[in-house]
């Protein structure tokens, strides 16, 4: 399988040959923070696409298809529609937390986006406690919406952060109850080991029982974490009109919007990584000539397929059910998925400690 | 009719009474509470239901003629009070009777400045409080520079008053705060997705949980009663159309009824049959409508469009024969305005083959949904006793057990030949859910009214012969059809004239809203939007 380590390698290399190490390192980090903004905004209007033609066809539509061919450039008109846009800015708001709120948003996701395991040797940020690293960053998140809600000065905004905070807050519980049962399994936390460990199946065929359990509250957990349907609670259009952001225009409100779509991509790439093997091909032990075959398919289509499949779910959620109601989404977080999250991960030390996975 | 006149006299002896289409007692305001809370208590009487209240200035004296409905036997009795006091008209309340005059009076207050002694909020229920004059009355000034467009916003809104009648009876001004100062409220609307239009709602809340509802209306009111007091009759005919547009045909026919009952004029068979269909492809679109956004404002934008889809199909059999799809102006006096389309017979059978279809599909998509149920059951519960204190009719109120179609109880046009049932709900749970399913079934037996009247179309006349210039006797009407969201009735007073003395238009859906304080209170603000959803009000209506 082709390791994309080789190319890093050897523009090092070449960077090294060329200029003092520090210089060198610092043209690197610039060169990846301007792939990883490309790659964040390009991967955005794609999933912006991708969810409306999804939505169309849901609902015997067509979708975009005036602008391009089959719709495609439509959403780089609707970016530069939302960047000429201007930023208004109400009486009464708090400026500075105002202006602050989408870049945290955007930050928070930004962080987790970069630790996601892309390819063979395709990773910008590999610690030893990745998966540790991303739950924390990925609750910086909640901090700009509560903010975005509070320096409005609106009380729909207000409501609205009000449900995104008790919401965020509860789910991140099972979020990370599901995430810590597979590292148990795997007994790592950094994501190339993560990754590794699933050369020869995947954890929620190794894992069975309790891995499986862990998909479906991840999967349901995630839909909450990213405020998507039918948990868009705290932007509930019908009852709170945009909800913690009706008040932002131009991009401000297109860092929520982009935020929104990336935070999708995240957790289907999160899940992937903990369920699906990240970027690794499906290899089933003893079936060489089926493993070489699939590894013949590149790691960051592998990776790629996987998230688009689970975002794929998580739209179909999205546009086939109602939206639940506040006190009946935590009773769903702390009646069910979190004491089952907790049976589970006791359940998985189980399986682990008697050696019961394959 | 003697006995419950004989009944009254005994009653009131200052009582008098006219026969008419419906008998009429005029009371005197000093008898007329005793009386109410007797025709509403008395065992025989029983008058239940108010269901009309049309204010009237009769140039000598200003008053309110009230329509009484016994919602057991459907007897009818219309009361007449009114006061010749023209600079302080006061009349007594009787809001605490029958509950729907609290919002009937306002607009009666709001119209004609007839304050209702006892009434426990009179603000005006449409115009700014601080409109200059009572614009039905027929001394009101109209030149624009009494009520200027004003930019500012209204002051004092919270801000409202009752005249209480002490034991030694005087009446004392009682001022009054609608929400107190630690109350957090919240608007929802005028703009806003879920309101159906341009409706506020001022909300009440504790952290998610609704405390009180005050409806603001008046948004887009456009005064068509005032307006049709200086129309033709013909000329009046267009605006009906436009209060529920979701009833067009129905509210149409039962204004051309109304006239067509005062002139005399027998409409040929073959206009009742394609009015009597175009009402039901009306009802049936309204229907679809509500299913697509009931489920919208609960978040399903998928199942919308499903319900939109059949509904196309219906707009487009309207569109071959009235040529327009929104305001058909398809009756006129004494029939319809234009012949079928050719291809009317064939769609509308098309469109039956395929609904039960799609129902089954609807069904599929929503009803059974875990959350769909969880948000709709028990939600916004209305009881039978409330539902006629509020003279709520139509899906909403059959939702509760109330048995209240007009199409059974005072059978109009055709419609007692044909075969249909009234779907009314036997446990009468009138919450949500009841309400949201009973107009799918409602679909049903629409569609088993078309297809017996689709192959029974009879050829002949479709309009019948009307005077050229339409003058109605000297006297008064009233007329109501069953429309997609309830009763919706006309009133007509004439002087012999050609354009109408008052004509009072009575509204489902403003009776509708008066309920959203009462099933809102307890639940959370996300449920608000439920229940304003499966109440199913068009605002429109409300603000005529």
């Amino acid at each position: 399988m082709f390791n994309f380590g080789l190319v890093t390698e050897w523009i090092d290399n070449w960077l090294e040959s060329l200029m003092p190490q520090w210089a060198a390192t610092t043209v690197e980090c610039l060169l990846i923070g301007l792939a990883l903004i490309l790659a964040y905004s390009l991967l955005a209007l794609f999933y912006i696409l991708y969810e409306r033609k999804l939505c169309a066809w849901f609902q015997c539509r067509l979708g975009p298809d005036r602008v391009g061919y089959w719709g495609l450039l439509q959403v780089f008109a609707d970016m530069f529609k939302i960047l000429i846009k201007e930023l208004i800015s109400l009486k009464g708001t708090d400026r500075f937390l105002f202006a602050l709120a989408p870049y945290l948003v955007i930050i928070a996701s930004m962080l987790v986006f970069s630790n996601l395991p892309w390819g063979n040797g395709l990773q910008i940020v590999d610690f030893n406690i990745g998966v540790f690293f991303m739950i924390a960053a990925s609750s910086i998140g909640v901090l700009g919406v509560l903010l975005a809600g509070w320096s409005s000065n609106n009380k729909y905004t207000l409501i609205g952060a009000m449900r995104s905070g008790a919401q965020m807050i509860s789910y991140e519980l099972s979020v990370g109850l599901s995430i810590m049962t597979i590292v148990l399994l795997a007994g790592t936390m950094s994501v190339s080991e993560l990754v590794a460990a699933q050369a020869d199946g995947w954890f929620i065929f190794k894992g069975h029982i309790p891995a499986l359990i862990a998909f479906i509250v991840y999967l349901i957990a995630a839909t909450a974490e990213t405020n998507r349907g039918p948990f868009d609670l705290p932007e509930a259009e019908h009852e709170l009109t945009a909800g913690y952001h009706t008040e932002y225009s131009g991009i401000h409100f297109g860092f929520f919007y982009l935020a929104e779509y990336l935070n999708l991509f995240i957790v289907s790439g999160i899940a992937s990584l903990m369920f699906l093997g990240g970027w690794m091909p499906l290899h089933i032990p003893g079936w060489e000539g089926f493993n070489a075959v699939m590894d013949f398919i590149p790691s960051i289509v592998w990776f790629l397929g996987k998230a688009f499949f689970i975002s794929f779910v998580i739209i179909w959620f999205k546009w086939t059910f109602p939206r639940v109601r506040i006190d009946q989404m935590l009773a769903l977080e702390w009646k069910y998925l979190m004491p089952i999250g907790l049976f589970n991960i006791i359940l998985m030390a189980i399986v682990v400690t008697c050696g019961l996975h394959f | 009719m003697t006995n419950i006149q004989d009944k009254i006299s005994k009653l009131c002896p200052s009582a008098t009474f006219e026969e008419g289409e419906v008998l009429l007692v005029n009371v005197p305001d000093n008898d007329w509470h005793s009386l109410a809370v007797a025709l509403k208590d008395d065992a025989e009487l029983h008058f239940d239901m108010l269901s009309a209240l049309v204010g009237m200035d009769w140039k000598d004296s200003y008053g309110c003629m009230y329509y009484l409905t016994n919602t057991e036997t459907q007897q009818m009795l219309s009361v007449k009070v009114a006061t010749t006091d023209r600079e302080n008209p006061m009349i007594h309340s009787v809001s605490d009777v029958w509950k729907v005059a609290l919002f009937q009076e306002r607009e009666a207050y709001d119209f004609f400045g007839i304050v209702f002694v006892n009434h426990p909020d009179m603000r005006r229920m449409f115009l700014r409080n601080d409109w200059v004059g009572y614009p039905l009355r027929k001394d009101y000034d109209a030149n624009p520079d009494v009520n200027p467009i004003r930019m500012t916003d209204e002051v004092n809104e919270d801000d409202t008053f009752s005249m209480v009648e002490d034991e030694n009876g005087n009446i004392v001004r009682q001022d009054k705060k609608v929400f107190g100062d630690d109350e957090y409220v919240v608007n929802i609307g005028p703009q806003h997705p879920s309101t159906h239009g341009v409706m506020r709602f001022r909300t009440s809340v504790d952290g998610e949980i609704v405390k009180k509802v005050d409806v603001v209306s008046g948004y887009i009111h456009r005064g068509i009663e005032k307006m049709c007091e200086s129309m033709t009759y013909p000329q009046t005919l267009p605006f009906p159309d436009r209060m529920d547009y979701m009833s067009a045909h129905q509210n149409r026919h039962c204004l051309c009824m109304c006239i067509e009952k005062a002139l005399g004029i027998e409409v040929p068979r073959r206009a009742q049959v394609i009015r009597v269909m175009m009402d039901e492809l009306m009802r049936i679109s309204s229907h679809l409508l509500s299913y697509g956004c009931t489920t919208m404002d609960m978040g399903a934008t998928t199942a919308f469009f499903y319900g939109f889809r059949e509904r196309e199909r219906i707009l487009d059999i309207f569109e071959k024969t009235c040529g327009a799809r929104m305001s058909l102006h398809y009756n006129v006096i004494g029939g319809v305005a234009h012949d079928l389309h050719p291809d009317f017979v064939k769609d509308v059978k098309e469109f039956c083959a395929i609904m039960p279809d799609c129902l089954k599909e609807y069904h599929k998509l929503y009803t059974g949904n875990i959350i769909a149920q969880n948000r709709m059951k028990g939600v916004g519960v209305l009881s039978k006793e409330d539902a006629i204190n509020y003279a709520i009719t139509g899906p909403s109120a059959r939702a509760t057990g109330f048995s209240c179609d007009c199409r059974k109880k005072h059978p109009y046009s055709i419609y007692n030949e044909l075969e249909f049932d009234e779907v009314v709900d036997t446990e009468g749970a009138g919450d949500s859910f009841t309400r949201y399913l009973l107009r799918l079934k409602e679909i049903e037996q629409s569609v088993k009214i078309l297809e017996q009247l689709v192959d029974n179309i009879p050829e002949g006349e479709i309009c019948a012969k009307v005077p050229k210039i339409i003058k109605l006797p000297a006297g008064h009407w009233y007329q109501q059809v069953e429309a997609s969201r309830g009763v919706f009735g006309v009133y007509i007073e004439s002087t012999g004239d050609k354009s109408p003395y008052r004509m009072h238009f009575q509204s489902p859906c403003f009776n509708l809203v008066g309920v959203m304080d009462i099933c809102c209170k307890g639940h959370m603000i996300a449920d608000l939007i439920t229940i304003g959803a499966t109440l199913d009000f068009v605002v429109p209506d409300i603000d005529r």
